[in-house]
C-alpha cells in the first residue's frame, strides 16, 4: 500500500505500476499482482475499523445511495407546500417502499403532530360520540395487511402523450407498505353506529382538513386506522400518528392525521371529491365517486433513469404490478412495442392490493426494444392501452390513467419514455 | 386546537372516571363533549346540513376577497400563476383545456362554501369569521357571473342558489364501460404489424434534472458591498432555504419576486423595516422604523405579533432556534 490518502486513487496508481512491472522481476512483500487490485491488494476497509455501534442511532442509506430519494416536478404545482413528489420506483426492487423515499402528497404541509396532543373523533349518527388518544387505539386488538397506496393522479400527466421521462415521474405515486392498526369497524362498533347509516366522512388535522366520504360497506370492509407501517411508527410525512388505509382506493382518501369520523347519511361532497379527484370525460360530463385503482404495471427498469450499462447478454428486466380489486395474477412483458408478449416470473404470488413484483430473465444483444408490461388481476381484468382508455375516456380525465407504459430502449442501452403506434 | 393541553390532566380524570361508563364492546374512549363536537363538526352538505347562521355581500365580499385571496387566486378570482382558477370556463369542459373553476365545474355551492371556511386562507385557516365566508362566497359566485353585484348570501337563501355544472357528473360507471370490456383473454402473438414512435417525452424536455447540481442548490453569497454581517455560512443557508418554504406560501425572493400576501424579502437583512416599494403594510409594521438585521429579524420570526404587534403577519413563528438562524443565514444570501 502506498500512503495515498485516497484508497481510489492508490490503487488504480499501483494497478497501473503493477501492470507495467507485470514482465518485469517482482520482489517484495509488497509486489504488485497482476489481477483486480479490489482483490490483489489489502484495501483500507480490510485493514482500518469501520464505524462504531451507535455511530447513527438511527441510520440512513448509505451516501452511495444519495440518488435513491423522492423528487418533485417543480412547475407541476403552486407551491410546494400544497404538491406532490414522487418514490425513486426505478432504483427500488422487492415490494416494500421504505417510508423515507415514499412519496409525499399534502395539501397544507406536513404537519408535526405529537401523540401527547392526538384525538380522534368520532361523532354523527352514533349512540355515543367518543374521542380516542392514542394510547386508546393501542388498546384495541390490531391487525397487520400490506398495502399499495397510489394517487389517483399517478401517470396524469401522460393522457396526452408521452411527457415525463423516468418511471419515477410516470409512475412514482406509488408506495407499498406493512401497516399496523385497528380496523376501523372496531371504532365504528364501540361508538354503536347507526346501522341504517349510508357514509362516512373522515378528515384529517392539518390546515387543509383534507375530507372524503367512504361508504359505509368499505369502511366496514376492510378500512384500518393505522399508526405503524413497515413496522415503526408513521413518518410524520405520512400522517404520523395516525393515518387511514383505505386498501385499494385512491390515495387522497387515506387521510393522514386522521382527526375525525362522522357518520352521516349522505357524502359531504368536499373539495376532494368534486372539484378535484373527479374524472372529466370528452362529452364534459365527469366520473365522480371513482375510487378504486385498477389493474397496472409498470417496467421499473431498465428505464430512463435505470438504463442498462452492462453490455450484451443477460439481462434482468423487472417491475412492479398491482391492482385495487385484489391480487395480480399475471404479469406479461413485451420487447416489441406490444406485436408480441411473454409471461413474466411473478416473485411471489400476488397479495391481495399489494405491490407484485415481476421478473424477465432474458437476453439483450444490443437491439432496440419497445419494453412494455400488461397486468392480469384476478377479477380478470387486462390492464389496457393508453389508446383504449382514451377511446372511452378522451383525453382529460386526469387521474386513473392506468395504461400500458412503453420504454424505448435504444443500443446503447438508454431508455426513453415514448408512446408507440 | 391548543385548548385542549391545559385541560389534559382534568379530562384524564373524567376518563378514568367515565370509562366504564361507555356502552362499547372495549369501553375505550371517552365521551364527546358537546362544544369539542360543535368545534370540529364544520363540514357543510349540499342541503345545507351543518351551515351557521350569518350573510354575506358581493360588496362586502370584494374587499375581503381582496385582502386575504386575491394574492393566489387573482383580484376577479381568477387565479394567478399556477394558483387555482375561480372564475371563467364556463363552456370549456368538453374542450381540449377544459378550465375547470367554481362557476364551470363545482357542482355544490356548499363545497366552496365549507371549504374557505376551513382550509382558506392557505396558511392561515379558520382565521375568517362565519359572515366573512358567506361574503367570500358571494363574491365568487359574482366573479363568475352567477349573481348580481347586490346580491347577499345568507343561511336562508343558500340552497336556492343553483350551481351550473350541478348535473355535470354521474357516478363511477367503469364497471360497465370498462371492466365489461377489457377482460378478454389478451393477445401473445402477432398482436399488431408494426410499431412505430408517435411521441417522445424528450422532444417535450420537462423532466426535472437527474442528479442534484450541489452548486445550484447554494444560494448565491451577498454581495459585497451590502451592508450585513460579514459572516455567511453557505451551509446554513442551505438549511435554511428549506426553512424558508413555510415563508413562500406568502413572501418571494429572487429576480424576479413580487410581493404576494407578504412583501418580497430581497436584501431583507440590512432593509429598513417596512419598505418593500408597493407593499401595503399594517400601521404597526409602517411605523415600526430602522433596518432588519440578523438579530431583530430572528426575535420577530420567534414571536411576530409580540415583536411588532399589530403585523399582518399571521404566520405564527418558527419554534425552533436552528430554524431561525438557518432561515436568517438563508435571507442575508438573497439580493436586494
Amino acid at each position: 500500500m502506498t500512503s495515498d490518502t485516497n484508497p481510489r486513487q492508490a490503487s488504480r496508481r499501483a494497478f497501473l505500476k503493477g501492470t507495467i512491472a507485470a514482465g518485469g522481476t517482482l520482489a517484495g512483500a509488497s509486489m504488485a499482482r497482476a489481477g483486480d487490485p479490489l482483490i490483489t491488494e489489502v484495501q483500507p476497509w480490510a485493514q482500518g475499523f469501520g464505524d462504531p455501534v451507535d455511530a447513527t442511532p438511527y441510520g440512513l442509506p448509505i451516501r452511495f445511495e444519495e440518488d435513491v430519494v423522492r423528487r418533485n416536478v417543480p412547475w407541476l404545482t403552486a407551491d410546494p407546500i400544497s404538491s406532490i413528489n414522487f418514490t425513486p420506483i426505478h432504483a427500488l426492487d422487492g415490494t416494500i417502499t421504505p417510508q423515507g423515499c415514499a412519496f409525499e402528497r399534502h395539501h397544507s404541509g406536513a404537519i408535526e403532530l405529537a401523540k401527547p396532543d392526538y384525538r380522534l373523533m368520532i361523532n354523527g349518527m352514533v349512540d355515543q360520540p367518543l374521542v380516542f388518544s392514542y394510547e386508546d387505539l393501542e388498546r384495541f386488538p390490531r391487525e397487520n395487511h400490506v398495502y399499495f397506496l397510489e394517487c389517483a393522479a399517478n401517470t396524469g400527466m401522460e393522457w396526452a402523450g408521452a411527457q415525463l421521462n423516468g418511471a419515477q415521474f410516470t409512475h412514482g405515486m406509488i408506495h407499498n407498505m406493512e401497516y399496523t392498526g385497528v380496523p376501523l369497524r372496531t371504532l365504528l362498533e364501540e361508538s354503536g353506529y347507526d346501522t341504517s347509516a349510508k357514509w362516512i366522512y373522515v378528515e384529517g388535522a392539518d390546515a387543509s382538513s383534507n375530507g372524503r366520504s367512504i361508504p359505509m360497506d368499505k369502511a366496514l370492509d376492510d378500512v384500518l386506522v393505522a399508526f405503524k407501517a413497515n413496522g415503526e411508527a408513521l413518518r410524520m410525512e405520512h400522517g404520523y400518528p395516525v393515518r387511514l388505509v383505505v386498501p385499494g382506493w385512491e390515495g387522497n382518501m387515506w387521510i393522514k392525521w386522521l382527526r375525525r369520523i362522522e357518520v352521516t347519511d349522505q357524502p359531504v361532497e368536499s373539495r376532494e371529491e368534486t372539484s378535484k379527484y373527479t374524472d372529466v370525460l370528452a362529452d364534459g360530463t365527469a366520473r365522480k365517486f371513482t375510487w378504486v385503482m385498477d389493474a397496472k404495471s409498470v417496467v421499473t427498469s431498465p428505464s430512463p433513469q435505470a438504463p442498462i450499462t452492462h453490455g450484451a447478454g443477460p439481462l434482468v428486466i423487472t417491475g412492479m404490478a398491482w391492482s385495487g380489486h385484489g391480487r395480480i395474477t399475471r404479469v406479461d412483458v413485451s420487447k416489441d412495442g406490444g406485436m408480441t408478449w411473454e409471461t413474466a416470473r411473478l416473485a411471489r404470488e400476488g397479495d391481495n392490493k399489494a405491490l407484485t413484483r415481476f421478473y424477465l430473465d432474458t437476453t439483450w444483444n444490443g437491439e432496440e426494444m419497445f419494453l412494455q408490461s400488461r397486468a392480469i388481476d384476478e377479477t380478470g381484468y387486462v390492464q389496457p392501452t393508453k389508446a383504449q382508455l382514451r377511446e372511452v375516456r378522451g383525453l382529460n380525465s386526469v387521474y386513473h390513467n392506468n395504461c400500458i407504459q412503453t420504454w424505448w430502449v435504444k443500443p446503447t442501452g438508454e431508455a426513453e419514455n415514448v408512446e408507440v403506434s | 386546537m391548543s385548548k385542549f393541553p391545559e385541560n389534559f390532566f382534568a379530562v384524564v380524570l373524567v376518563v378514568m372516571i367515565a370509562a366504564p361508563a361507555l356502552a362499547g364492546p372495549y369501553g375505550l374512549g371517552r365521551a364527546a363533549e358537546p362544544d369539542e363536537i360543535a368545534a370540529w363538526n364544520l363540514d357543510v352538505s349540499p342541503d345545507g346540513t351543518g351551515l351557521p347562521d350569518g350573510s354575506g355581500s358581493v360588496a362586502d365580499g370584494e374587499q375581503i376577497f381582496s385582502d386575504n385571496c386575491a394574492a393566489c387566486h387573482g383580484e376577479f378570482a381568477e387565479g394567478l400563476g399556477n394558483w387555482p382558477k375561480l372564475a371563467g370556463g364556463d363552456g370549456t369542459l368538453a374542450n381540449a383545456d377544459p378550465v375547470k373553476t367554481v362557476g364551470s365545474y363545482w357542482p355544490y355551492l356548499s363545497t366552496t362554501w365549507d371549504y374557505v371556511h376551513r382550509s382558506m386562507p392557505f396558511g392561515n385557516a379558520q382565521s375568517l369569521s362565519t359572515d366573512d365566508v358567506y361574503a367570500i362566497t358571494a363574491y365568487i359566485l359574482y366573479s363568475n357571473f352567477l349573481v348580481e353585484d347586490d346580491f347577499v348570501l345568507s343561511r336562508e337563501n343558500f340552497t336556492s342558489v343553483e350551481m351550473p355544472n350541478a348535473d355535470g357528473f354521474i357516478p363511477d360507471d367503469r364497471p360497465e364501460t370498462e371492466y365489461a370490456i377489457w377482460r378478454d383473454a389478451p393477445c401473445m402473438e402477432a398482436c399488431k404489424d408494426k410499431v412505430e414512435i408517435t411521441m417522445q417525452a424528450t422532444v417535450l424536455d420537462v423532466t426535472p434534472e437527474e442528479t442534484s447540481d450541489k452548486t445550484a442548490q447554494t444560494p448565491s453569497p451577498a454581495p459585497e458591498d451590502q451592508p450585513v454581517e460579514a459572516s455567511f455560512d453557505p451551509d446554513l443557508a442551505a438549511a435554511g432555504e428549506k426553512v424558508f418554504r413555510k415563508c413562500a406560501a406568502c413572501h418571494q425572493v429572487g429576480s424576479d419576486a413580487q410581493n404576494r400576501v407578504g412583501p418580497q424579502l430581497n436584501g431583507i437583512v440590512g432593509r429598513a423595516v417596512g419598505a418593500a416599494e408597493g407593499f401595503s403594510y399594517s400601521d404597526a409594521m409602517a411605523k415600526a422604523g430602522g433596518h432588519w438585521d440578523a438579530e431583530r429579524l430572528a426575535a420577530f420570526l420567534a414571536d411576530p405579533k409580540g415583536v411588532v404587534a399589530g403585523t399582518k403577519m399571521a404566520f405564527p413563528g418558527l419554534r425552533k432556534e436552528a430554524d431561525i438562524l438557518a432561515l436568517t443565514e438563508y435571507l442575508k444570501s438573497t439580493a436586494p
